[in-house]
């Protein structure tokens, strides 16, 4: 029974890490700029997209399409940014949700049609497949590996936001926009670089997800909802929050999909209402 | 909203002007009533498929065009209207008119118990609890599978001729004319609340929620009032879906539709009434004729239809009309 209980705490926080780094960049590009961007997953669909043409039709090994999917998603949104999504900085929020779905729609279509509706499968090297067994229970490698993954990453974003001067000026104008700006931070070329990490990021995240729940066109709907959870309840512009609350959406999730099967997802959805309810601004979010 | 110089008048003149019936809506409303009788026998189902998804929109437009509620999740009370259209039906209780009130009691309840966890909450955390919310029915009637058959849907709803007489046909002229009427009604009804002080309460709501608490109006009422009155008219627009085709599918309640019923409002223009209802027309007779072309890139057009519409025409195609008609003046 324990060891069951351990074989759902680890995979749980293993997607858990999945969502976190699908999710981290949405956090704080929306505590940054105030921008919904629902798009957020689709980039993480390209960036799976990207390593599925690496692998498959380039040969290219696993480690190396990693980071393919973090500047072809990095890539794309860079240019829509600077094209479209700022156009609607200043505008409201209905608009935003609207453009952005509007891109959603358009994504899982466009990929539709390029790659058919079917799962995309990679083959990741051997060394990353199977799983150790501990007390009857298995534990997947690729969950670990995913995990030290996520784990870095967070510990990377982290120090480079509270230990560098790049990171120095994203809080400033997280905190306070307009008087980062009257300090002379250039709060849009900042908008622009996070942006593009954020989103690189989302990419990355969807390269990893394709062993663990797959690829397909409504990849940028489907991973939508989770990842607004873990902002919503994650509070804007926090790293930290938005680490907790995907590794507890995570285990919440499996363990439930575990245990109480029948349920479904009910006991996710009832956990975010439920939370935003007592916290509207999230567990760690102030504002 | 234009007119901000008559203002001076007593402001009662100012409303009662407002909500006159145009010659224009006049004549929507009788070329509606008649031309697809006369001229689209053939296409009266999906007649009264557009009324229904226009009275969908309608409701929709209560509280996101005029009381500023960003709702990802109204299917619930559409698809909560259905099933308890259906349900009762089930009970051995086929009279249609008394089943869409119990649905729209079913639906209000509902509604006023939602309404104090929307009143809450703003902007993202807005966002992520009417998508939470509607999911959750999604997920809730998925499990109860006893009551609502699952995936495989209500099966077995029997409804009765309307008075008696007019039975639901196959060709559809009942339900379109039924459709029709409870849109007509809807329609009547909204026009009432939007040109009352209420309605101008709602709007001051949506422009500036900050400063209505400091001219002394308190908005959280008037704000779960209109969500009530929008989840019931959901609930209303669901119970006709599920009277007229007989059934009742998890369909009802999925997020799609309640982004399908948002993508319809925007594209006809927001705050407007008549947006949802042009939204519907257009989406629904495109979504018709294209799904025979390619299902599956159909989204394509949508969300290239959205994003077009954001950036070029924010006020919809009923906005765009009245920009041109202004600039013609």
């Amino acid at each position: 029974m324990i060891a069951q209980f351990a074989v759902v705490l680890f995979d749980g926080f293993a997607f858990g890490m999945l969502l976190f780094v699908l999710s981290v960049g949405l956090s704080v590009t929306l505590g940054l700029m105030n921008f919904t961007n629902l798009a957020h997953c689709a980039f993480g669909m390209v960036g799976g997209y990207a390593t599925v043409i690496a692998m498959n039709w380039l040969g290219i090994p696993f480690l190396l399409g990693l980071p393919i999917a973090f500047l072809a998603a990095a890539a794309i949104s860079v240019v829509l940014e600077r094209t479209i999504f700022r156009l609607l900085y200043g505008g409201t929020e209905l608009s935003q949700v609207l453009l952005t779905i509007g891109i959603v729609f358009m994504a899982s279509a466009s990929a539709a049609y390029l790659f058919g509706t079917a799962q995309q499968p990679i083959q990741i090297p051997s060394w990353l497949r199977g799983s150790y067994e501990i007390a009857g229970q298995n534990f997947g490698i690729y969950r670990m590996f995913l995990s030290i993954v996520a784990i870095a990453i967070a510990g990377l974003l982290i120090f480079g936001l509270e230990h560098t001067r790049f990171g120095a000026r994203v809080r400033a104008a997280v905190d306070n926009q307009r008087i980062a700006q009257g300090l002379g931070i250039n709060v849009d070329a900042v908008f622009a670089v996070t942006f593009a990490l954020g989103c690189g990021l989302a990419g990355l995240g969807g390269a990893l997800a394709i062993e663990i729940v797959g690829l397909d066109p409504s990849f940028g709907f489907h991973y939508l909802i989770y990842v607004l959870i873990v902002v919503a309840v994650g509070g804007l512009g926090s790293i930290a929050g938005s680490f907790v609350a995907a590794a507890l959406l995570g285990i919440a999730d499996v363990a439930g999909k575990y245990f109480v099967p029948e349920l479904g997802s009910f006991l996710i959805y009832f956990l975010l209402v439920a939370i935003l309810f007592v916290r509207p601004n999230g567990i760690f979010g102030r504002r | 909203m234009t007119d901000t110089t008559q203002t001076r008048q007593d402001p009662h003149v100012w409303l009662r002007r407002k909500s006159r019936w145009s010659v224009t809506e006049i004549a929507f409303w009788v070329i509606a009533g008649t031309v697809p009788f006369l001229f689209f026998p053939t296409y009266l189902t999906l007649a009264s498929q557009i009324a229904i998804a226009a009275l969908f929109a309608l409701s929709v437009d209560l509280v996101l065009g005029y009381a500023g509620i960003i709702t990802l999740g109204h299917a619930m009370f559409f698809g909560i209207g259905s099933y308890a259209a259906g349900l009762i039906t089930k009970t051995g209780w086929g009279e249609p008119l008394t089943g869409l009130l119990f649905a729209c009691a079913v639906t209000a309840f509902v509604g006023f118990l939602t309404s104090f966890i929307i009143i809450r909450v703003r902007h993202l955390a807005l966002l992520m609890i009417t998508m939470g919310l509607g999911l959750l029915t999604v997920e809730l009637a998925n499990s109860m599978s006893w009551l609502t058959g699952g995936h495989d849907g209500l099966q077995g709803v029997d409804v009765w001729p309307i008075f008696n007489r007019f039975e639901f046909d196959l060709w559809g002229y009942t339900a379109y004319a039924y459709a029709f009427i409870a849109l007509l009604i809807g329609v009547a009804i909204s026009r009432r609340i939007v040109h009352s002080s209420f309605g101008l309460a709602l709007t001051g709501v949506r422009e500036n929620i900050t400063r209505m608490p400091a001219i002394g109006s308190e908005y959280r009422g008037h704000l779960q009032t209109i969500y009530v009155i929008s989840a019931t008219m959901a609930g209303l627009a669901g119970a006709l879906l599920a009277q007229t085709t007989e059934t009742a599918s998890l369909d009802t309640l999925s997020f799609q539709r309640s982004a399908d019923v948002v993508v319809m409002l925007i594209i006809g223009g927001t705050g407007r009434l008549y947006g949802g209802i042009i939204g519907a027309i257009v989406f629904m007779i495109a979504r018709d004729q294209l799904s025979g072309v390619n299902p599956q890139y159909w989204y394509f057009w949508i969300g290239l239809l959205l994003v077009i519409v954001v950036l070029v025409m924010p006020k919809g195609i009923l906005g765009g009309l009245a920009r041109l008609m202004g600039r013609r003046n």
